[in-house]
């Protein structure tokens, strides 16, 4: 899947974007959450508080209980702040 | 006609009126351009969105305007990347035939712009660099359109 980082999301991970195959069993977007959290010290930072955080899959806001499957784009970012 | 444009590059606030001059039966264009403040020593801020979901986000609430007002033609141009006071950030453009809705069209379009666009923002201040936080509330300006 294909997974994109914004704002202070990406500079906690220290990018913003990369592919990632992720076992079958992370197939919802808290479960991806709690996966990647264990990637390291970045990430850890970056998903610590999910409240925090919102989510997109395919562009679209999703929650995180949404399914995902290994051809989706996932987006994480902080809530908007208008322009 | 809708255009959508989010870019780095500054904009030509001439050329995008005269576009919305073109359509036929126009008789009021409303628009609106907004520039960076040095809001409590703001030295520079720089804008970062999800391209492709900004332009959608935008597009619907553009779509929504265009429900409420008989309008002709819009135009929104939103700069991302990093911009110093008094630079240009935004334009709203509106035609429709009268100008009762062109005017409440691009308020409409820049009180969603302004709280709700899909954007983040990073200030940078003598004290270093630091994301604005949403704001946990509905913003006034937008709870009037409901």
């Amino acid at each position: 899947m294909k997974l994109l980082y914004f704002a202070w999301v990406r500079q906690r991970i220290g990018r913003s974007e990369e592919d990632l195959t992720v076992p079958a069993s992370v197939s919802t977007v808290a479960a991806l959450i709690e996966y990647l959290r264990g990637r390291g010290a970045g990430y850890e930072a970056a998903f610590r508080d999910a409240a925090l955080l919102r989510c997109a899959v395919n562009q679209e806001h999703a929650r995180f209980d949404a399914k995902i499957g290994p051809n989706d784009e996932i987006a994480f970012f902080p809530p908007v702040t208008g322009g | 006609m809708s255009e959508i444009r989010i870019q780095r590059e500054d904009f030509d606030p001439g050329a995008e009126i005269a576009a919305l001059q073109s359509a036929g039966a126009v008789g009021a264009i409303a628009s609106f351009i907004g520039l960076v403040r040095s809001d409590g020593g703001m030295e520079a801020m720089t804008l970062d969105h999800y391209p492709g979901f900004a332009e959608r986000e935008i597009g619907a609430h553009v779509q929504e305007a265009r429900s409420r007002w008989p309008l002709l033609g819009v135009r929104v141009v939103h700069r991302v990347g990093r911009l110093t006071p008094g630079e240009r950030i935004v334009f709203v453009g509106v035609s429709s035939s009268h100008r009762q809705a062109a005017f409440a069209a691009a308020e409409f379009l820049m009180d969603y712009l302004k709280t709700r666009a899909p954007f983040w923002k990073l200030e940078e201040r003598e004290t270093g660099a630091t994301w604005v936080e949403a704001r946990e509330s509905d913003d006034e300006s937008v709870k009037r359109w409901r």
